[in-house]
């Protein structure tokens, strides 16, 4: 299972880039893995605000939908459109598969994300 | 939670487990789209120990089996098998089953895992005249190899010709490595394919005796992710979608399999009665146009009106297509073949296509 260090990591297994006060989103390689093949991913719009906690997007595998969660409160300033025709870079390439990027409100809510060593316990727990 | 007796086989090839019907089974090995691939285009093999088994039989196995059963099973001869609904007296469906005649007072019926103790229960309470009924699922372990090159490789594991056990057809002679098994030419995959149905004790040494030789010929090991949607593309009904109790053989597409010039079944007189009034509901197949995967549940409309909804939905990996199927009215008045499919509040074209998706291909 791949971690990069360089990344922030949520409870739901999202990974966040943070470049100044905008934020990448994307899911991890645990997430992409437990999903299994995605087929269909669908984005918010530019434009779009969130909560912490709401769901932003859906990601669909062979099986089931799921959603998809900001670990931050923002605006959407970019989405990421392959993603809508090749879904499957979820599953070859979830670092460089990112979802949206936020404008975050408040950039102390950044503080409650794992750093890759906590997320990589997390996950180990989550496995046990 | 149950588990069958290739449950360690699984988790050492890394399967995902789920709980199915109070059973662990593999999901998948690797991928679902993988796995469905393989066994359309060369082969694979699916532990379907979960499958459950009951033995009817005595003077009156027959007519026991004919009161129950919807198809007509009086012209069958030993060796063969017959597809069944098993009905309520309101037309609705307990179970879907596979009946193996195995001698002219011995029948073998293959459960969905789910329903085994449901069926069961429902033996018992009509059960009539000389007739022993044994719920047997302890004593199988079943083993499905699927695929166009499955028979190559049987025909590779012991020194015998899978082409004599035509479709629908079984022969329950048969030794491999002092292991005496059943096998039957069928499937839920609509692929050619057989089943092979054998004691607990040697199925993990079938099991690798098939991947070693099957090597060779492309096989996989598939799990109930890829049993589903190659299932789904050939529109073989699952019960619980297609027909469950609430949904009738007929308004399911299955009156094929009902047979009304039999004398009597239980569920009769009310799948009589639905056809004189007409079938008030009917499958269809459906492809999305708009973007999204319809999902089982889901409403479908025509005009604005409910017309109704979704009994299985998924991506298609054989055909790349987000295809469903749904359980509409048949009065309904649909323009162009057109219907639009509510996901997740949003409201998405859909047009009606043929069912099945995918044409079986059965060697019969």
């Amino acid at each position: 299972m791949e971690i990069k260090e360089n990344l922030k990591y949520s409870r739901d297994h999202e990974w966040v880039k943070i470049e100044g006060d905008k934020v990448y989103i994307g899911i991890t390689d645990y997430a992409q893995d437990s999903l299994g093949d995605v087929v269909f991913v669908e984005l918010p719009e530019v434009g779009d605000t969130f909560d912490a906690g709401d769901d932003f997007a859906v990601v669909e595998s062979v099986k089931a939908a799921s959603d998809i969660y900001t670990p931050v409160s923002g605006t959407v300033v970019e989405i990421n459109e392959e993603l809508e025709n090749m879904p499957e870079m979820v599953n070859e390439a979830p670092y460089e598969s990112w979802f949206i990027a936020l404008e975050i409100d408040d950039p102390s809510e950044l503080d409650s994300l794992m750093d890759w060593e906590e997320y990589q316990k997390f996950c180990e727990e989550e496995e046990a | 939670m149950k588990k069958t007796p290739l449950y360690d086989t699984h988790v050492a090839a890394g399967a995902k487990l789920i709980d199915f019907g109070g059973w662990m089974m593999p999901v998948q090995y690797t991928s679902i789209i993988d796995e469905h691939m393989a066994v359309r285009e060369r082969a694979g093999i699916f532990d379907v120990s979960h499958m459950g088994e009951i033995l009817i039989e005595g003077r009156d196995a027959e007519s026991f089996l004919q009161k129950i059963l919807t198809n007509d099973i009086s012209k069958t001869q030993k060796g063969r098998i017959v597809y069944s609904p098993i009905c309520y007296p309101d037309g609705g469906v307990v179970d879907d089953v596979l009946v193996y005649k195995l001698h002219q007072e011995r029948f073998l019926v293959v459960a969905n895992a789910a329903n085994i103790d449901k069926d069961y229960e429902w033996f018992l309470a009509h059960k009539e005249g000389e007739v022993d009924v044994k719920d047997v699922s302890e004593e199988y372990a079943q083993l499905a190899v699927q695929g166009p090159n499955a028979e190559q490789i049987l025909n590779n594991l012991i020194d015998f010709d899978f082409g004599r056990i035509k479709f629908f057809r079984f022969a329950d002679d048969i030794v491999i490595d002092g292991a005496e098994m059943l096998i039957s030419r069928t499937g839920y995959t609509g692929e050619d394919g057989f089943e092979i149905y054998i004691s607990p004790e040697h199925v993990v040494r079938l099991w690798h005796s098939i991947m070693d030789i099957g090597k060779d010929y492309g096989i996989m090991p598939a799990g109930l992710g890829a049993r589903d949607t190659l299932r789904f593309e050939a529109a073989l009904p699952l019960y619980g979608h297609e027909i469950s109790k609430d949904i009738s053989p007929l308004e399911g597409g299955l009156e094929k399999f009902v047979k009304f010039d039999k004398e009597n079944f239980i569920g009769k007189d009310a799948l009589v009665s639905q056809m004189e009034r007409g079938i008030e509901r009917r499958l269809v197949g459906f492809e999305m146009l708009d973007r999204g995967i319809a999902r089982e549940g889901y409403e479908v409309l025509s005009d604005d009106i409910l017309i109704g909804y979704v009994t299985s939905g998924s991506y298609s990996p054989s055909l790349g297509k987000n295809l469903g199927i749904a359980l509409i009215k048949t009065d309904a008045d649909i323009k162009d073949g057109e219907l639009e499919i509510v996901v997740r509040k949003r409201r998405l074209k859909a047009k009606i296509v043929k069912l099945p998706f995918y044409t079986k291909q059965y060697r019969k």
